[in-house]
């Protein structure tokens, strides 16, 4: 009779701890992949702690298909090659239904012959440079079309500018997106005299020839602008030999497209006050979701001081867009997921819907906001309607007639239009 | 409830308008009329337009305040009422200049674009130019010569000049008919000789411009004269272009000098490849921005403060370095390499595990913004300026310490022959501490500078190792003459080049040069002389 108490126990013990293990494995993994030291790290790593709160949240609610969402957290540590051995790992050793993650356009290029070899799943969530659409990832952030054509339309609209500066730091993503400005506006008959290009090593800090030269260029009689793709610690060093040199936003504007919130919160802004900045989100936007965001988030990081940002509503749009492909496909199976996201609308922090689109990108609307003194940014202009991401720009020859369906009978990232075939020619 | 009441009061006040404060607004007058303060308190940036517009036809006080208030963002709307106050000093004052006492909280910035910024003051500078305080008319009527300055009507400009006594004002005013004149281009040729001479006299970007329109004048004495005073124009701005590229170049000097002095003694005199010296530039930023923080409000004196105490907390952190770990690897330079690299990633992420890897602000105190203008168009900007005096200073005090004191002594002593120094009972081990320690001090002094001109991050020291190692190897090893003359040069070079290769290639080039030079000579511009240089 004891033995058989004793039996009895023993099974349900086993039982239980088969139960437990069970449930540990049916947790659906979230990959994380944002660098956590290095260079990046000053962006990065907030979008780690907000896909964390997504994550919690989305626990708090009951998790997804009734199993609970685990994040696994990796560091590429801002180094391109780590990128790929970091999303291999994710894919194939802790076998992640799905991955938020990178930055920067190198290190999206470097993770995604992996994501498309594993067949896995990439939320992106930086405005890029465009020109590309992977089956494998959805670009979450802003395409050229939906950030830097509208700020020029700005720019040339409403600032009446007639003589441009392309100000980048040497790289993938300023040289390709101050080519399709230049494209645009040369197609707008803005002549090669009235553009002045200029690329910066990384982390430039010495701006004083380039500022006077900027000035220069600018005391020609026209109203003049600078379109900045600076990236990262450029910035504060070449806002910091404007204000010196006198050049307020009023005689000469700069727009930039890296510059947010968080980019700001290092800088004194009160010199700024007035140059212009282009996103699709602003911290300032008035919106209900946003209000609950921003109290979310400060009371996940119990710091009333930390500020949101644009690529941080696209990873709320992204997460958001992602769980509800899964309950829709009833399954986490990548293929599955990627079929059942397509045309999938979820509520953006601006008051409005984001859709995923056929080529992977998303409906966005296009907001101009000006630096203030208190580091955040005041919405000075915006796009009437939703603008829908383009993968292929219009204006550059060769990826005119280049479109990204990934849809049947098409089911292509570089479909042309034109020859009706896959691949780009 | 005491709220309540204010701005009920207010409002009466806002509705009857402050009679005491303009004596043009009598009872009929309407200046803050109930669309004005609408617009003012609308929630979209374009409502301003109205009121601007409105307040531009009305040259009273209180517009000319409730006008500049809007353009410095001091322009603040009840979220209900829509009543609105001017912030001054933190106070939130109502159109007569009252502490309305009502909490920020229920207030709303009344926001302007750069487009209405630019009209506000266009009109605001419009007003300085008829005030009776003749400083206000004189940067007025300079402001006027300003990139994208909106122009004024040739009358009102000549009524001007008819009215003023200040030459200064006149000169300007004058340029600005001048510049009036050539854009209209009508008036008989005396009158346009007249803007030649005007606009010559003038010299600045917009008057250039204008000459330019009057060189292609068909009157031919008209042309003429406007080619020579743009002749000697041109000469101008090419010594000016000179003088400039030398400034430029001396000041980026100044900088790679600064950063390298502190490597010329660790690497140079003690031999120590240090690689986290830019770590220890770092802290030194990181001081300034901790001494900020301690005394908000009074910039100036934290970055005064953060001075010694940049030094103090980076030579003890080298100090410890020293001790702790390099002193163990004395003779084994490919093992320091190693340890120092790896304490500087141990500082890197020290700092961003502990104030985030956020960069940091660090506020510019008022004397280290802004520019002097010398001459015409020659700008030197002052946190160069500073910076580079600051540069010198810390240059001929170490050079001195080293020189003529009895620890320089000692670490001279110590770095050309070891045990004979310690034979002569100098303390070698205190010596290499307190070397090591001076060394990191300086690279401290150093953060301190860099933080009024770059990012304050944990990336900070990386931007500066490379070059400040370039900058010792160059001058030569062992010599602080060298690195302040390297570092000189560099600078120079680098700006020299900057305009006809842009900032890639010119610091492609000055790579390559470095490589070649130390080909040719391997001890750098100043090699060490006699028996110690031997070992």
């Amino acid at each position: 009779m004891k033995k058989n108490v004793k039996l009895a126990l023993l099974g349900v013990l086993l039982i239980s701890i088969s139960a437990a293990m069970a449930g540990a494995a049916e947790t659906i993994k979230v990959g994380v992949m944002h660098s956590l030291s290095g260079t990046m790290a000053i962006s990065e790593t907030t979008l780690k702690d907000v896909m964390l709160m997504l994550v919690e949240e989305q626990n708090k609610k009951g998790g997804l298909l009734g199993r609970r969402l685990e994040a696994v957290v990796v560091d590429p540590a801002s180094d391109w090659p780590v990128f790929a051995e970091k999303a291999r790992q994710l894919l194939t050793q802790d076998r992640v239904d799905v991955v938020f993650g990178c930055w920067t356009s190198v290190s999206r290029k470097s993770v995604l012959p992996v994501f498309e070899e594993l067949n896995g799943l990439l939320f992106y969530p930086v405005q890029y440079e465009g020109e590309e659409s992977s089956r494998n990832i959805i670009y979450t952030g802003a395409a050229p079309n939906q950030q830097a054509i509208p700020a020029i339309d700005y720019l040339r609209d409403e600032l009446e500018v007639e003589r441009w500066i392309l100000a980048g730091t040497d790289y993938v993503f300023p040289r390709t997106a101050n080519k399709i400005i230049e494209a645009y506006l040369k197609a707008q008959g803005v002549v090669d005299a009235d553009i002045m290009i200029n690329y910066t090593p990384f982390s430039h800090s010495d701006w004083q020839s380039i500022v006077a030269e900027i000035k220069k260029f600018g005391s020609a009689g026209k109203k003049t602008a600078v379109v900045s793709t600076l990236n990262g610690d450029a910035n504060v060093p070449f806002y910091k030999e404007l204000a010196n040199q006198d050049l307020t936003a009023a005689a000469i504007p700069v727009m930039a497209f890296s510059v947010g919130e968080e980019e700001l919160s290092g800088i004194d802004t009160k010199p700024l006050v007035g140059h212009l900045a282009a996103w699709n989100y602003f911290q300032s936007v008035d919106s209900e979701e946003n209000a609950e965001f921003i109290a979310k988030w400060h009371a996940f990081t119990k710091d009333e001081k930390r500020v949101t940002n644009d690529p941080m509503e696209a990873h709320y749009i992204g997460f958001n867009a992602w769980v509800q492909a899964v309950e829709k496909a009833g399954s986490t199976d990548v293929d599955a997921v990627l079929e059942a996201i397509i045309g999938i609308s979820v509520p953006n922090l601006g008051g409005g819907m984001a859709t995923v689109l056929k080529n992977h990108h998303l409906t966005k609307p296009v907001l101009i906001g000006e630096i203030q003194s208190d580091g955040q940014f005041q919405v000075v202009w915006e796009t009437d309607d939703l603008v829908p991401g383009d993968a292929w720009s219009d204006h550059l020859e060769g990826s005119r007639d280049l479109i990204a369906d990934w849809t049947d009978p098409v089911n292509c990232g570089n479909y042309n239009v034109k020859t009706k075939t896959c691949g780009g020619q | 409830m005491r709220t309540i009441r204010s701005l009920t009061l207010l409002g009466v006040v806002l509705a009857i308008a402050p009679a005491g404060v303009s004596p043009a607004a009598d009872a009929g007058r309407t200046w803050l009329e109930d669309g004005i303060r609408a617009s003012l308190s609308g929630s979209k940036v374009k409502d301003r337009d109205l009121a601007i517009a409105a307040l531009s036809g009305d040259a009273s006080e209180p517009s000319t305040r409730l006008l500049s208030a809007l353009l410095d963002g001091a322009l603040y709307c009840d979220k209900d009422s829509g009543a609105v106050f001017i912030q001054e000093n933190g106070v939130f004052l109502d159109l007569d200049g009252k502490d309305a006492g009502v909490a920020a909280a229920r207030l709303k910035k009344s926001a302007v674009d750069n487009k209405q910024r630019k009209e506000i003051a266009a009109i605001l500078n419009r007003r300085r130019l008829s005030d009776p305080d003749p400083e206000k008319r004189r940067t007025a009527s300079a402001a006027l010569m300003e990139i994208g300055a909106p122009e004024l009507e040739r009358e009102a400009l000549t009524a001007l000049i008819q009215a003023e006594k200040d030459p200064a004002t006149a000169k300007n005013l004058r340029t600005a008919l001048g510049i009036r004149l050539a854009k209209d281009a009508d008036g008989d040729t005396e009158t346009l000789l007249r803007a030649v001479e005007w606009l010559s006299a003038g010299g600045q970007p917009p008057a250039g411009l204008a000459l330019e329109l009057l060189a292609a004048s068909p009157r031919r004495e008209v042309a003429s004269a406007a080619a020579d005073a743009l002749y000697w124009g041109k000469v101008g701005r090419d010594w000016t272009a000179i003088a400039e590229t030398t400034f430029f170049g001396l000041s980026l000097g100044s900088i790679l000098v600064l950063a390298a002095i502190g490597l010329a003694i660790t690497f140079g005199v003690m031999g120590v490849i240090n690689m986290a010296h830019g770590e220890l530039i770092m802290i030194g930023a990181y001081v300034a921005w901790g001494m900020q923080r301690l005394l908000p409000g009074n910039s100036a004196a934290a970055l005064f403060l953060s001075v010694p105490a940049a030094f103090l907390i980076a030579g003890a952190i080298g100090m410890v370095m020293e001790r702790g770990i390099i002193r163990f690897l004395y003779s084994r330079p490919l093992e320091t390499l190693l340890a120092t690299f790896g304490v500087s990633l141990i500082l890197q992420q020290a700092v961003r595990s502990i104030f985030s890897p956020l960069n940091r602000a660090v506020e510019n105190p008022a004397f280290m913004s802004g520019m002097w203008q010398i001459g015409r168009s020659f700008n030197v900007t002052r946190g160069r300026f500073y910076i580079l005096v600051f540069s010198a200073g810390v240059f001929f005090l170490i050079y001195a310490a080293l020189r003529w004191t009895r620890l320089g002594l000692e670490v001279r002593a110590v770095s050309q022959n070891r045990a004979i120094a310690r034979a002569l009972g100098v303390r070698d081990a205190r010596v290499d501490a307190l070397t090591f320690g001076m060394g990191s001090g300086v690279a401290g002094l150093a953060g301190v500078a860099l933080s009024q001109i770059t990012n304050v991050g944990p990336n900070l020291g990386q931007a500066y190792i490379v070059d400040s190692f370039m900058v010792v190897v160059f001058g030569g090893v062992g010599n602080l003459w060298g690195a302040m003359i390297g570092g000189l040069i560099l600078g120079i070079a680098n700006k020299a080049l900057e305009p006809f290769s842009g900032a890639m290639l010119s610091r492609i080039f000055i790579l390559v040069f470095i490589i070649l030079f130390i080909q040719k000579r391997p001890r750098g511009l100043f090699p060490q002389q006699g028996r110690a240089a031997e070992s």
